[in-house]
């Protein structure tokens, strides 16, 4: 294994990242919460009205 | 010194005719270009774009391999010569490919400038949308997705390109890229909700990095549309043959999000930069590429091992920071200019902070990856109403994050952070960039469209009403620049003047 201890993040790196257990109770997390429930109430006003039909006629010709 | 690492993508689009009882898309696709390329030649008075100026084709030649052989059985893809092909006055070109839209964005010094081009390319498919909307009968309207399949096992791509010096051994270029773009996928990848692999199902594959994972079949090859290989070989460089390659890339996903772009773009014209200098010195050679590429789509805790040659593995993750390490070392010891210098460091900063998010929370970074943006906005949605994954609804929200209609696009909805201005997009849709060759072929068009009757990305040809025609030749994508020929380009009135001044 001694090939994999190359693989070292700079020093500098470890020591700046505080890995958080829970990121969604934090304050950042919680305002990503928040943005997302919003988009998720309007959502369906933008969302194909017949998904089933929209995703079964969806056919493309291959390309590269 | 590595050389100047000039770049650019282009996309094929998902096309639908909505509201007609069949369509063709080869038939919508042309119509889709034809009606943005007149209304831009009405708007301008008939002077900027010219609907006549054609693709040159003599120097296409897709079919030659980098490694110098012809495969048996290898299938050269087609040149199409009789579909809609216009060049646009900002140096890129628009065109029919295998029954979709494609735009090439124009030559690129660098990852920003090919993000904004992208910006560019977007819109200009926004106002082809509408353009065919004025033209088409009512409750018919074309619909473009930039995506990269249809669920269906049909996938459509979007290429990078890269300037390489000719001298580097192709095999070299093969053991690196093959490790970036298996690797890579973990910030380029666009989200898919379920997998296309045959056999497979939505309970094993809910959702995975990459759109275009599903579809690579070989480790090094010539083909684009079937048996696609991870390194392609296509062997067109578009210029000096003797003194330059192309890498063409054929493995990414189309992206939304400008910070993907920018990384996809940016970290790998580092490591072809490196490559070209020999600074990776360690080889990270894949037991099964294939599979690793199709292991790293699928692993949303992006902790799988991949297996390597020697008996050892590796996760994506340390391969991405090993080569973030050499990448940082290599900027300390010849610094970023073939990348451009400060957008090397801005490439290396996001490189590291989006490789730590990664690490620590995946989902802190939804502003900056589509595959993040895409995951939360659809498990969002599928814990909302108690779904499978193997909902049609889920299928549908997939797709239309892709949908470039501004008022259905559900990425536009996900609060993806932006590199770019509204206004330098906006320019960028007829202005060139000012720092290749595209800004003389962008000018050209520009001044004198109605002159040109062939362009190519190495070439221009003038008819200036005196036989014979008169090709301009570009053989080299640093030459052109607004610093090199600006002045000429205003001093001349005529495209006659500029042949002369050019002495071609």
């Amino acid at each position: 294994m001694a090939e994999r201890e190359q693989i070292k993040k700079p020093a500098k790196e470890r020591e700046d990242v505080e890995v958080d257990d829970a990121p969604v109770t934090t304050e950042r997390g919680e305002k990503l919460k928040a943005e997302l429930d919003e988009l998720l109430d309007e959502i369906d006003d933008v969302l194909e009205t017949n998904a089933e039909e929209f995703v079964k006629s969806y056919v493309q010709k291959g390309g590269e | 010194m590595a050389i100047k690492k000039i770049c650019g993508v282009e996309t094929e689009y998902g096309i639908v005719l909505r509201g007609a009882a069949d369509s063709n898309p080869i038939a919508a696709s042309s119509m889709l270009i034809n009606a943005y390329v007149n209304e831009m030649v009405r708007a301008r008075g008939g002077e900027s774009v010219s609907s006549k100026v054609g693709w040159d084709f003599e120097d296409e030649s897709p079919g030659n391999d980098a490694r110098g052989i012809q495969a048996a059985g290898a299938m050269a893809p087609e040149v199409e010569t009789h579909l809609v092909n216009a060049v646009l006055t900002n140096g890129a070109r628009y065109y029919v490919d295998h029954a979709h839209p494609e735009l090439s964005t124009p030559e690129c010094a660098d990852a920003r400038s090919v993000v904004v081009y992208d910006r560019a390319a977007e819109e200009i498919l926004k106002q082809s949308m509408e353009a065919a909307r004025r033209l088409l009968p009512g409750g018919q309207e074309i619909v473009v997705y930039k995506n990269n399949s249809d669920r269906k096992g049909n996938s459509y791509g979007c290429h990078e390109n890269y300037l390489m010096d000719r001298h580097v051994p192709f095999g070299r270029i093969v053991v690196h890229a093959m490790a970036h773009f298996i690797t890579r996928q973990v910030f380029t990848g666009a989200g898919k909700v379920g997998t296309e692999v045959a056999g497979m199902t939505a309970e094993q594959i809910p959702f995975q990095l990459s759109q275009r994972a599903d579809f690579f079949e070989e480790e090094v090859g010539l083909e684009t549309t079937l048996k696609r290989p991870i390194v392609n070989t296509r062997d067109e460089p578009h210029s000096d043959a003797q003194k330059y390659r192309r890498l063409h890339v054929i493995v990414g996903d189309a992206n939304l999000s400008e910070v993907s772009t920018f990384l996809k773009v940016g970290t790998t014209a580092l490591v072809l930069a490196m490559v070209e200098d020999d600074f990776l010195t360690r080889e990270l050679v894949f037991n099964t590429p294939v599979w690793a590429l199709r292991q790293v789509s699928y692993d949303l805790t992006l902790t799988e091992p991949l297996e390597l040659v020697d008996g050892s593995s590796i996760t994506a993750l340390e391969v991405q920071w090993e080569l973030y390490d050499r990448a940082r070392k290599y900027a300390d010891a010849f610094g970023l200019e073939c990348v451009g210098e400060s957008t090397g460091q801005e490439v290396l900063r996001r490189w590291e902070a989006v490789l730590t998010g990664l690490e620590t929370d995946p989902g802190s970074l939804a502003s900056q990856l589509d595959w993040v943006a895409k995951y939360r906005l659809i498990e969002g949605y599928r814990e909302r109403h108690g779904l499978r994954w193997d909902d049609a609804r889920l299928a549908a929200m997939d797709l239309q994050y892709h949908d470039l209609r501004p008022e259905r696009s559900l990425a536009a909805r996900v609060g993806l952070e932006r590199l770019t201005t509204d206004e330098e997009v906006r320019e960028a849709i007829t202005e060139p960039p000012t720092d290749t060759r595209a800004y003389f072929r962008g000018k050209c068009l520009q001044r004198w469209a109605d002159d040109v009757v062939a362009a190519n990305w190495d070439s221009l040809v003038f008819d200036v009403g005196q036989d014979p025609l008169r090709r301009v030749p570009m053989m080299e994508p640093t030459r052109g620049t607004a610093a090199q020929v600006g002045t000429l380009l205003a001093e001349c009135s005529t495209s006659a003047e500029l042949l002369e001044r050019l002495g071609s």
